[in-house]
């Protein structure tokens, strides 16, 4: 029986750039902008990375095909250098390929790298671009708001609930986040609103409002793993260890089986229970400090919650409502202020979401940190409710 | 808007009979790929079916009736007629006050009728009341009342007394007269000449659908056998470079006819819009700006739509001989978690299913020819699930348990190339 992740990694150092529309800064600046505060976090030289995971999502607008960008980007000495790429997901993913890479013993010491630049396309939101050949014949041309208001129909006619109740939960959501990105010097989106200007803003894909999106972004951010013992001998404390990695597919099953009521993320279900199993946490509303959610939109954030196990089953909007995930709630979300505000540069937000996490838990978050946390989740997802690549990370104090 | 009228004039279950398939339109969407053969897969005709475009003049419809009427007697066992038009008029013209869009559907055959084929009479002669030269977005219009006198009045009684006296038939013998015309006093006129009461000209729906051209004669056709009472005879002109007129008599079967929607049903099944502008940008009138997300590329690889052409064209999914389950698109494993055996699915149709919406939005950000655009997940009654565009979507009425069906719509336009991409969208039941 395979033992899992848990413990096997530790985080040498992480880096984040400023988040936004980085207008004037091509995608090798943003890298290396993350890639120095991350070499210096971790207190190693460049020529100690062996190997390296690069994240990049839509490559036709941004960095370009393959691993070569950051290679280049970073002058990294000619090490293997792998890139990723499964849509939104792709942060986690690159995460994932590093510490599999220094668990397994091939290399000691890795970088996990995501970066994106979308804001080259011209228009606001994510960019218009094919989803395959054949898929293109039969697809709505939905727009990432649009597959995501779907969620909104199908979690309101499962739990019966009002859409004022419903659109009021998400303004919340919304407003908490803002709240929280105000006080991140890095985030794209750094000012608060009320729940009356996220229920006004105009109509996005219904009952998605301007106020219900997350930014769309440049940025990059990334990490450099190792194995605890050699950290160790590298003179690091207070060592922020991976206790599970998951990543779950969908296979079809939602969008062409009568079996999914369209209320819910099964992927998301899935990874969490695994990830849970992995890190051996069986209450995660009492367990778990902290989340980062994929909060690509109010209502992603509000379901994942509850396919996280963390609000009970049909009971998010109340939670929501209650407080619960606030700075000053049971589970804090978003504390940074999540895709919402923080941004959301596409293959740099799994590893975003780790940043946060790993900051909280070493205590240098500055005006946003949390009391005690002990244990952080970050839930990244990737394409569309009806099919998707959902992955989580679970890190914690070793 | 064929495939619509083909539909309500078939039934799902002897669509296998049709052998012949004619499809007169003077706009048809493509000069050089066959659009009956679209129609045809559209409607998941037998691929042995011998499918035909027809145009050229306003008379082609019952041109092509004509032709399916040989095809009959020569042993094809029913073939399918279809005029339809899509007429691009001036801004501001007298056939913009008067044209309509539209597509009517006619089964010939030799069973079941719900009205013989009397007898027919055609003259050709190059009148010229308007024309559109290859190359030209518009029609170029000679005056009305040289039409009326010159052509109508002399061409149409011509053919009818010639019908007439082949069919020993007199002409107060006739209890239906259609005489599509963009004047719209001129059928009663030429029926005085023809000494038949007025009562008996079928209106020629002029102010409620607009004249659609070469669907015209076929439309007020299927309009009158919606009433027309068994033994009545139904007489049926063309009219463009001459003029065809075809004599019918409605048979017992007419009156336990099973009622579709029809004519009718359609013009009940109304829209009213009054938005000028959308009327203009629909029919590329003017140049409308659709934004940066619609500049992306709208190639469609023909290798691709080929063999994927019973899903696009013909919207048919996989059912699977082990669990039963039904599922869109046809696939290699069957879809059920609990099943999910190995190319065991047969193909299945699901156009004609009634579906309910399961999860939809009304997207405002995307790109649609007219926003916001609809779509969302449907479940098809006997199983299986698409998602898919709305269309037909009246604001505020659509949610999840919504009940839908599928029309065969324009999917897409690729301007670079000229090509248009068509696929099945729900619409509100």
């Amino acid at each position: 029986m395979a033992s899992g992740i848990k413990d096997k990694i530790v985080i040498l150092g992480m880096g984040c750039s400023r988040f936004g529309e980085r207008w004037d800064d091509e995608p090798a600046q943003l890298m290396s902008e993350a890639f120095e505060e991350c070499i210096d976090d971790a207190g190693i030289s460049k020529n100690d990375i062996e190997a390296a995971w690069f994240a990049s999502a839509i490559d036709s607008v941004n960095v370009g095909p393959s691993a070569l960008p950051l290679s280049m980007a970073l002058r990294l000495p000619n090490i293997p250098v792998t890139r990723v790429e499964n849509m939104c997901a792709s942060g986690t993913e690159a995460l994932r390929g590093a510490a599999y890479a220094v668990a397994s013993g091939a290399v000691d010491i890795a970088l996990a790298l995501g970066c994106e630049k979308l804001k080259d396309t011209g228009y606001g939101g994510l960019p218009q671009r094919s989803r395959g050949v054949t898929n293109d014949l039969h697809y709505p041309n939905l727009s990432a708001p649009g597959s995501f208001a779907q969620l909104a129909a199908g979690y309101r006619a499962a739990h019966r609930i009002d859409k004022h109740d419903l659109k009021r939960a998400m303004a919340h959501v919304s407003v908490k986040s803002h709240a929280n990105g105000a006080k991140n010097p890095k985030a794209h989106l750094r000012r608060e609103i009320t729940e009356e200007q996220a229920i006004g803003a105009p109509m996005i894909a219904e009952p998605i409002g301007l106020y219900d999106c997350c930014g769309v972004s440049d940025g990059a951010s990334c990490a450099i793993v190792t194995r605890p013992e050699i950290a160790r001998s590298l003179g690091k404390q207070n060592l922020v260890a991976i206790k599970a990695l998951q990543v779950c597919v969908s296979n079809g099953t939602e969008v062409g089986h009568n079996s999914w009521d369209g209320s819910h993320l099964v992927t998301t279900q899935i990874a969490a229970r695994r990830a849970y199993d992995e890190a051996g946490i069986k209450s995660p509303r009492q367990e778990i400090s902290m989340t980062e959610v994929h909060d690509c939109f109010s209502i992603t954030e509000l379901v994942t919650m509850e396919d996280l196990g963390i609000a009970p089953q049909g009971r998010g909007v109340t939670d929501v409502l209650d407080g619960s995930f606030d700075a000053a709630g049971k589970v804090p979300c978003q504390i940074d202020g999540g895709l919402k505000c923080f941004g959301h540069p596409i293959g740099a937000s799994g590893l975003r979401m780790v940043y946060e996490l790993y900051l909280q838990l070493q205590h240098r978050a500055g005006p946003r940190q949390l009391a005690d946390p002990v244990l952080g989740l970050s839930h990244n997802l990737g394409g569309f409710p009806f099919q998707n690549v959902a992955a989580i990370a679970i890190v914690g104090q070793l | 808007m064929a495939v619509a009228a083909s539909r309500d004039a078939t039934e799902a279950a002897t669509r296998d009979n049709i052998e012949a398939l004619f499809l007169a339109s003077t706009t048809h969407p493509f000069l050089d790929r066959q659009n009956s053969v679209i129609v045809s897969e559209a409607l998941n005709l037998p691929q042995t079916v011998r499918a035909m475009d027809a145009g050229g003049s306003q008379r082609a419809g019952t041109t092509a009736m004509l032709c399916a009427v040989d095809a009959v007697r020569s042993g094809c066992s029913s073939a399918l007629v279809i005029g339809s038009e899509h007429r691009r008029t001036r801004v501001g013209s007298r056939m913009e006050m008067l044209s309509g869009d539209a597509a009517a559907a006619i089964v010939m055959g030799s069973e079941q009728v719900l009205a013989n084929f009397v007898d027919a009479y055609y003259v050709s002669c190059d009148l010229v009341d308007h024309y559109r030269m290859d190359g030209f977005d518009f029609d170029y219009e000679w005056e009305e009342r040289w039409i009326r006198d010159e052509g109508y009045m002399k061409l149409v009684p011509l053919a009818v007394s010639k019908l007439l006296e082949k069919a020993g038939l007199s002409i107060s013998e006739i209890d239906h007269f259609i005489l599509p015309s963009l004047q719209q006093q001129l059928s009663t006129a030429v029926a005085k000449q023809l000494k038949l009461g007025s009562d008996k000209v079928v209106d020629g729906l002029i102010e409620r659908c607009g004249h659609s051209g070469v669907a015209h004669p076929l439309l007020l056709l299927a309009h009158t056998l919606e009433r027309a009472a068994p033994g009545e005879r139904i007489l049926v002109i063309g009219f463009g470079q001459g003029c065809d007129a075809l004599l019918f008599r409605a048979t017992d079967a007419i009156a336990g006819a099973p009622k579709k929607r029809g004519v009718s049903g359609w013009l009940e099944r109304r829209a009213p819009d009054s938005n000028y502008a959308r009327f203009q940008t629909f029919n590329a009138l003017v140049e409308r700006d659709y934004g940066k997300r619609a500049e992306g590329d709208k190639l469609t690889p023909m290798s691709a739509l080929f063999r994927n052409r019973k899903m696009v064209n013909s919207f048919l999914g996989g059912r699977c001989s082990k669990c039963g389950t039904v599922q869109f698109p046809k696939s290699v494993y069957c879809v059920n978690p609990e099943c999910g055996a190995a190319a065991t699915q047969a193909d299945h149709p699901i156009a004609d299913e009634t579906g309910t919406v399961r999860t939809w939005t009304a997207d405002h950000l995307t790109f649609d020819m007219n926003p916001p655009a609809y779509f969302g997940m449907v479940e098809f009654g006997a199983g299986g699930r698409a998602m898919v565009d709305f269309t037909d979507v009246v604001p505020e009425t659509l949610d999840v348990g919504t009940p839908v069906t599928l029309q065969f719509r324009i999917k897409q336009f690729d301007k670079q190339r000229g090509f248009r991409r068509y696929f099945w969208k729900a619409s509100p039941a």
